[in-house]
């Protein structure tokens, strides 16, 4: 198991606090800045480890910094903190962006990243709880996340803890039925504190998402299965953070965040063969200038 | 060395055993809960359900989801018994339960209930006969089969203490009381019987029909030991390399199919040692049953204590 890095997870506290004090437009800034920071390092990453995610990486990476750098209430020296909120990364195969995340949280020293996917790296191409601290259940097959937060959901709702479960789903992922059965489920108990969180691409492994098989209309969909809709743009880190942190009623809520696969790196955007494709140097160097900006 | 049990003429339910063990633990331990798929009944959980109403999370038809939601639970800090008709639990969430239980070592006991061909007459859809096999190839993940109430009571309290990815085979087939005062020892076979001519190693149902047929063969001179192996996985290699050493024949019984179960469990130990000793797997070939009760099915499947009795004195005599 990883341990924390004590230094990041000051400076990451700090953050916390010049945040909550900070204004909208010092606010959207900050986290903008800090995600760019994480793409970057999630380009080396892959580039150098020859395998990744990409394209879902850049599409996930507002997200995850806007959750981790302002929203989670956790503590990267005390991952067991049992009323800590509870993250799970349901679409395991951006495993990279999460990665990035918890280095920049301070949950292990960022020298770790150099051991992604190299061999008996606790950083495995899919996250593993039992090797990397801040992981809260292994995934990777699609379509387990959600069950095992409406668990944890439910566990806290028996322990009395007023912890949040938040779950990143993918939205091809949603084709998975097992997603349904839990949004089911997650209906029914009005288990208002789970958060269910959709990085809707509109891509897939292989082509569009509704040319595959049609989500739309997503959030139809879960207001159907008792859910409370939110809908955003995936790259605000403004209008995530109001919507993983707005008061919440007797539902769960799903934030469907309306994102770009390969956000940022324009010669990734929207495009489908950046799912996996690893990029070359020039190509990372390229991609740096522009996150640079 | 105990002495012999003898089979009583009284059988038993384990799912009633099961039941009212689960209750008496979630009285003691208020981490202990029960998640279900509309198997309240099935699962003998009306009772829990009454006791203790907001710790029974019954997700309806929903295995993948009941499994998943286990395994939050038990990442959570309860203690999560997972209950469902064994061949759903298990073969609709394989994945959750090699994912999210055993990969992510969630403590989850899973409660496959009714398993093997318990459900006769409901036909080879309702039959789990592929479970042993399915479970035994996933790391980390306990695979134990009570042979009787009083064990399955003991293993039920075991799986609450130990907090590890569990599978638990709770029987429906009614079966007499053979454990006697020997509680359930994880990863141990138990020797209910002694014997120095061939071992029957046997577990859940077949372990009462072993000890029936050894006390038949030796009213024929054939001297058979009995092992309950009630912890399929990890296997007690021990008790078999004894049985290796000690009696000159070995044979496998099971309500499951050979192709991965406990015979072929017993049997990777036994090709692997310097001296194997000839075997016999009972059990189902590769078959979906026909139709019929689960009594006729054992029959038909050659798993009755005359099956194993001439297993077993078929290979005394052949090596004689």
């Amino acid at each position: 198991m990883l341990v924390a890095d004590p230094g990041t997870a000051a400076a990451w506290r700090s953050f916390r606090h010049e945040f909550a004090e900070a204004g909208p437009e010092r606010r959207r800034e900050m986290l903008r800045q800090r995600a760019n920071e994480s793409r970057t390092t999630d380009l080396h990453m892959i580039g150098r480890a020859g395998l990744g995610h990409v394209g879902g990486d850049m599409s996930v990476l507002d997200i995850l910094t806007t959750l981790f750098l302002s929203v989670l209430r956790v503590d990267p020296e005390k991952p067991e903190w049992a009323d800590r909120d509870r993250f799970v990364l349901s679409k395991g195969h951006t495993a990279g962006a999460l990665y990035t995340t918890l280095a920049a949280t301070g949950f292990f020293p960022a020298a770790e990243l150099d051991t992604f996917a190299g061999p008996l790296s606790p950083l495995n191409g899919h996250p593993n709880r039992v090797k990397v601290p801040g992981v809260e259940t292994n995934t990777g097959p699609l379509g387990h996340g959600l069950p095992v937060s409406v668990g944890m959901a439910v566990a806290a709702r028996l322990s009395a803890s007023s912890r949040h479960v938040y779950v990143v789903l993918g939205d091809g992922e949603l084709q998975e039925g097992s997603n349904w059965e839990a949004a089911m489920t997650a209906g029914h108990r009005r288990l208002s504190n789970l958060t269910a969180v959709v990085d809707r691409n509109r891509l897939q492994q292989g082509a569009r998402t509704e040319e595959t098989n049609t989500l739309d209309p997503l959030d139809d969909k879960f207001r159907a299965f008792g859910w409370d809709v939110l809908e955003v743009d995936g790259h605000d880190h403004l209008a995530l953070h109001e919507a993983f942190t707005a008061p919440r009623g007797e539902r769960p809520t799903c934030v469907i965040a309306n994102t770009v696969k390969g956000r940022g790196v324009s010669f990734m955007e929207d495009r489908v063969e950046w799912h996996h494709k690893v990029p070359s140097a020039e190509q990372i160097v390229a991609a740096e200038a522009e996150l640079a900006r | 060395m105990s002495a012999p049990v003898a089979p009583a003429n009284e059988t038993f339910d384990c799912r009633v055993a099961f039941a009212e063990e689960l209750s008496a633990l979630a009285r003691e331990d208020e981490r202990i809960v029960a998640v279900c798929n509309d198997s309240v009944g099935s699962s003998n959980l009306v009772q829990f359900q009454k006791e203790f109403p907001d710790r029974l999370i019954n997700v309806g038809i929903a295995e993948q989801d009941m499994v998943g939601v286990g395994a939050g639970l038990a990442l959570s800090g309860y203690i999560p018994f997972v209950c469902g008709a064994s061949p759903f639990l298990t073969g609709r969430a394989l994945e959750q339960i090699k994912a999210d239980v055993a990969y992510s070592q969630s403590p989850v006991v899973l409660c496959g209930m009714s398993p093997g061909m318990a459900y006769g007459e409901l036909g080879p859809t309702h039959h789990s006969i592929e479970d042993l096999s399915w479970l035994r190839a996933i790391a980390g993940l306990d695979v134990i089969v009570p042979a009787d109430p009083a064990e399955t009571r003991s293993a039920v309290r075991w799986a609450a203490n130990a907090a590890r990815p569990a599978f638990l085979r709770v029987g429906r087939f009614k079966v007499p009381a053979v454990t006697g005062d020997r509680p359930f020892t994880f990863g141990a076979a138990t020797t209910l019987r002694d014997g120095s001519d061939v071992t029957v190693v046997a577990a859940g149902t077949m372990v009462s029909r072993a000890l029936e047929a050894a006390e038949e063969a030796a009213e024929q001179g054939v001297s058979v030991r009995v092992l309950n192996m009630s912890t399929i996985a990890p296997l007690d290699e021990d008790a078999i390399r004894r049985a290796m050493t000690e009696t000159r024949g070995i044979v496998t019984a099971e309500e499951a199919t050979t192709t991965g179960g406990l015979g072929a469990a017993v049997a990777a130990v036994v090709v692997t040692e310097r001296a194997p000793v000839p075997m016999r797997l009972l059990g189902i070939h590769r078959e979906f049953a026909p139709t019929g009760a689960t009594a006729f099915l054992l029959e038909h499947f050659g798993l009755t204590a005359g099956d194993i009795r001439q297993a077993a004195i078929g290979l005394a005599r052949a090596d004689a």
